[in-house]
């Protein structure tokens, strides 16, 4: 195969040409920005990529990419882009969900992608409220949390988005954050160069309807303490100076934070996003207590297996070679199929 | 023995059993060695939803009804003239049906007092005056099938279980029907196990000796080849039709193929049929859930493929909100319903013309599709191409309604020649079509058609985006501006409302009737039989058929206007008379019934009997 041609093109040739009419100050103008300036990266012509939304806010992503875009109904997302992958290898698509769509109306396309591992990049914008709908409960809000429908509290466990990938044996799980831009396209890359479904959580301010949700990760005072940076092959520590660790303790099945100092080198798990068995990633995603303490980001989990998309064109394919006659030949072959019988006239 | 041979015009049998007993199998061998002998035929299988109901009870009964006769018929016949009852339940449960006089066969061995006990009878029919004014026939079917082949390396079950070919040898013999394609069925079926090829032939032999042989049976019958236009023929069901029709398309089209389904009653046959035929580009998805096969097929729509999801009527009510989505992206989607008995699960193996109003009328907003009705199950070929040539012309969705009467059953199909089907080859969209030679606008239609260029993905330069929201005319970007969307809603009507489909055909042999008999889809069999025999008695009537239910016929309304009365014979509660009365205030008559069965053409021309004297 030959080189590939450098396309050579820019975060400006992604722009459409739609005003984007987010709230002002919403977290979504900083992911369109880092994906815009992302792009060019792939080297994939603009006309071979395209963005399905469902509905919500981060929905109306694709109308801002100058690419082939649909934004479609709520939570099928997952559904219709997995036909136009399957059906269409040559193309590079991704999905564009928020938590409501993506988890709650579209909960079961979701993991149904995921478990085939069509070959989609999934961004799930996750603000844990709805905020096209003004501001009600998300099935990633915390208990209790006060909004318009649910005055006294909600009474609903949330999910956690990342748990319930890899339950669906998601075979790439991510995590980053709107504000970091550097970071936000360090994990597309990973989810891009990623064969078979690439989820990743983007933690997204709704500066409207639940502003500063993850401020603790983002406050230069307190994010530092709250972050764990993943990096593939590193020990996993964190803090300041480095001063907490994540270690496995014997006889527990998850994964603990301990001080630096008082633990063994030997103790610090290394990071491998490799591990074929879903509960380290699993361990890892658990981390996180309700204040955000002890959040980790990047790449969680990235392992091969076939993908959706190429296990059925292998199928088609084969079934292709066996064959010698035309279309039309073969088509006159099965419609006279089974037990024929000619009337002469 | 020579054995007196009689000519018969034509022949209604029921092969009735437990749901283990292999009635439906043993119905299709018999059409096919029919089919083999040139006679018009028409099946009818009933069977019940459960796969194994408890076994001798009337809730598992199968059965299996095939018309044959020398003449072109219609329907699977009204009432059988034969009744072969493989045990009591089957007695039970089909002895209403049949006309004093018919012949039942049944199985002795099965009438032991716990079986007869199962389904209600006191004593034996067999021994008192329940079958009165029938030619019965005892025959001990069980254990002469398994003295038959005493001598063969086969289990009491195995050989239990061949006795329904012993039914079928005894009924070939009693018909003459050529058997030859049943042996080499029989080898096929039973290529991996020998032995039971053994036993099968073997039970087949014995039956057709046992008639030979026995004083029992004193007539033997045949029926002539009907007259029927000279070609290739196969005796095929509407579902079996109806996929070819769909792989046809793709061929026609030379689009690749795409379905997504979920499994359900009476349509997964569609979705096993088509899985097998990836040689000619067609990729099957058996998806999540029915939103997911239609969203799948969407998407391989939006990609440049023949998008095709195929359910039943609760898996339409799910597709709604994507159909819609379908409407306003105007891309081509076929969505099959094969409509069964509702509401809700209703009856999932029994038939009902009951989704008219969903297909017509079944979304939000104003979504206005192509709706299309086979009438037979040979038709569903044509009618599949039809509504993916709609959709492809269009870019519409297309609602092929079929149901579980046509999808089932079962007739001769002259086969086409691959030339003769139409042309399907669309075009893509590969250049701005903008004004100053760059620009591209999604919803820039054709003039003639209305449709807007269907851009794939990874066309160069075409880049766009479209969505559920309304769009601008022209540059499909999104509008909320009111002139607009009036226009855009009129232009949506106007799109299906104005596909040219062809004028609806009246049969009125002598033209001098005065009432119209007005059907779609399934009833078109029994409508015509009724009519045609309402004329053999000299009373003269019209019936015409709605293949396209959205957008009807130009010619419909004055038709309709041309007679007296119109009279709409559907299994619904009336559904398309109330669509004719309004849009056509016509004041026409529905004649419905919603049994889980088609009409009888019995009771059609009783019923059309009364509405003609009082014309």
């Amino acid at each position: 195969m030959s080189e590939p041609v450098a396309l050579k093109l820019t975060a400006k040739d992604f722009k459409s040409d739609q005003e984007v009419r987010w709230c002002p100050g919403c977290g979504d103008y900083a992911i369109l920005a880092a994906v815009q300036q992302f792009m060019p990266e792939l080297n994939i012509p603009r006309e071979n990529i395209v963005f399905v939304s469902g509905i919500g806010c981060s929905s109306r992503f694709p109308y801002y990419m100058n690419t082939y875009g649909m934004h479609s109904i709520h939570g099928r997302a997952p559904a219709i882009a997995t036909g136009l992958s399957v059906s269409r290898p040559d193309l590079s698509v991704w999905v564009v969900t928020g938590d409501g769509d993506a988890l709650s109306i579209g909960g079961n396309h979701l993991i149904h992608a995921l478990r085939r591992n069509v070959d989609l990049k999934i961004l799930l914008f996750n603000n844990q409220i709805y905020g096209l709908t003004k501001g009600q409960y998300s099935p990633t809000s915390e208990v209790g949390k006060i909004t318009k429908s649910t005055p006294a509290g909600s009474a609903d466990a949330p999910f956690n988005p990342l748990s319930l990938a890899l339950g669906a044996e998601a075979t790439f799980v991510g995590r980053t954050i709107d504000s970091d831009r550097k970071h936000l396209q360090s994990v597309l890359r990973a989810a891009a160069e990623h064969s078979g479904s690439a989820f990743v959580e983007i933690y997204q301010n709704c500066n409207i309807f639940n502003d500063g949700a993850f401020e603790q990760l983002k406050e230069p005072s307190t994010r530092d303490d709250h972050l764990i940076r993943l990096e593939h092959g590193q020990p996993i520590t964190f803090g300041k100076d480095g001063q907490f660790c994540v270690v496995h303790p014997p006889g527990g099945f998850g994964l603990e934070v301990r001080e630096t100092a008082s633990t063994p080198a030997e103790e610090i798990v290394v990071h491998d996003a490799t591990v074929d068995d879903p509960a380290y990633a699993f361990a890892l995603s658990r981390l996180p207590g309700f204040d955000l303490r002890n959040t980790p980001i990047g790449v969680f989990r990235s392992v091969c297996r076939p993908s959706y998309d190429s296990v059925v064109q292998g199928q088609l394919a084969d079934a292709k070679a066996t064959v010698s006659e035309t279309p039309e030949q073969q088509l006159a072959g099965l419609l006279n199929g089974g037990d024929t019988w000619t009337i002469v006239g | 023995m020579t054995k007196q041979v009689r000519q018969l015009e034509r022949v209604v049998i029921r092969f009735a059993g437990d749901s283990g007993d292999g009635m439906q199998l043993t119905g299709d061998r018999f059409t096919s060695e029919t089919a083999q002998l040139g006679n018009d035929i028409s099946t009818l299988p009933n069977f019940p939803a459960e796969i194994r109901a408890p076994a001798g009870t009337l809730p598992g009964v199968s059965s299996f009804q095939v018309h044959f006769a020398d003449y072109d018929i219609l329907t699977p016949g009204d009432a059988p003239n034969v009744l072969v009852a493989m045990n009591p339940a089957a007695l039970k449960a089909n002895l209403t049906d049949l006309p004093r006089g018919a012949d039942i066969i049944v199985n002795t061995d099965e009438f032991t007092r716990r079986n007869l006990a199962k389904v209600g009878y006191a004593s034996s029919p067999l021994d008192d005056d329940t079958l009165d004014g029938y030619a019965v026939h005892p025959v001990a079917l069980t254990s002469m099938t398994i003295g038959a082949l005493a001598e063969l390396d086969v289990s009491k079950k195995d050989a239990e279980r061949a006795k329904n070919m012993f039914a079928l040898g005894l009924l070939s013999w009693m018909y003459s029907r050529p058997h030859e394609s049943t042996l080499r069925f029989l080898e096929r079926k039973f290529a991996k196990r020998p032995e039971l090829v053994a036993a099968n032939v073997a039970a087949f032999k014995a039956g057709w000796n046992f008639g030979e042989t026995t004083e029992d049976f004193a007539v033997r019958y045949e029926v002539k080849p009907a007259k029927m236009p000279p070609g290739t023929y196969r005796n095929i069901t509407g579902n079996t039709a109806l996929s070819l029709g769909l792989v046809a398309a793709g061929v026609r089209s030379g689009l690749p193929v795409f379905l997504g389904a979920y499994p359900i009653t009476p349509a997964s046959d569609i979705l096993h049929e088509l899985s097998r035929h990836k040689r000619l580009g067609v990729t099957t998805m058996q998806a999540e859930d029915e939103i997911a096969a239609i969203g799948a097929a969407l998407g391989a729509s939006y990609g440049g493929a023949l998008g095709i999801t195929t359910t039943s009527g609760p898996g339409v009510a799910l597709k709604g909100e994507t159909i819609s989505l379908a409407v306003a992206l105007e891309l081509p989607l076929v969505i099959v319903d094969v409509q069964r008995a509702g509401p809700s699960t209703g009856m999932p193996t029994k038939t009902e013309q009951a989704d008219l109003n969903m297909a017509l009328f079944g979304r939000h907003g104003e979504a206005p599709v192509a709706v299309i009705a086979p009438k037979s199950p040979s038709d569903c070929f044509h009618a599949a191409l039809e509504a993916a040539r709609i959709a492809l012309t269009y870019r519409t969705p297309v609602i092929l309604l079929s149901d579980n009467y046509v999808a089932n059953g079962s007739e001769p199909w002259l086969l086409p020649e691959v030339d003769s089907l139409p042309d399907l080859r669309v075009e893509f969209a590969t250049t701005p079509n903008g004004e100053d030679g760059t620009t591209f606008l999604p919803y820039l239609r054709d003039p003639q058609t209305l449709a807007r260029p269907w851009a794939v993905p990874g066309t160069p330069g075409l880049e766009h985006r479209i969505g559920g929201l309304e769009k601008a005319d022209r540059t499909g970007d999104i509008s909320y501006d009111p002139a607009n969307h009036d226009f855009m809603v009129r232009t949506r009507a106007a799109r299906i409302e104005t596909i040219p489909v062809p004028d609806v055909e009246v049969e009125d042999p002598d033209g001098d009737a005065r009432v119209l008999v007005l059907g779609w889809g399934s009833t078109y069999g029994p409508i015509g039989a009724a009519c045609r025999a309402l004329r053999q008695r000299g009373l003269p009537v019209a019936q015409a058929h709605l293949r396209h239910l959205a957008p009807m016929p130009a010619n419909l309304g004055a038709v309709l206007r041309s007679y007296d009365r119109v009279v709409i014979p559907e299994m619904n509660l009336g559904q398309l008379a109330h669509v004719i009365r309004g849009r056509y205030l016509v004041d026409a008559i529905g004649y419905n019934q919603v049994r889980g069965l088609p009409f009888t053409a019995a009771e059609l021309e009783t019923m059309l009997e009364e509405v003609l004297k009082n014309v």
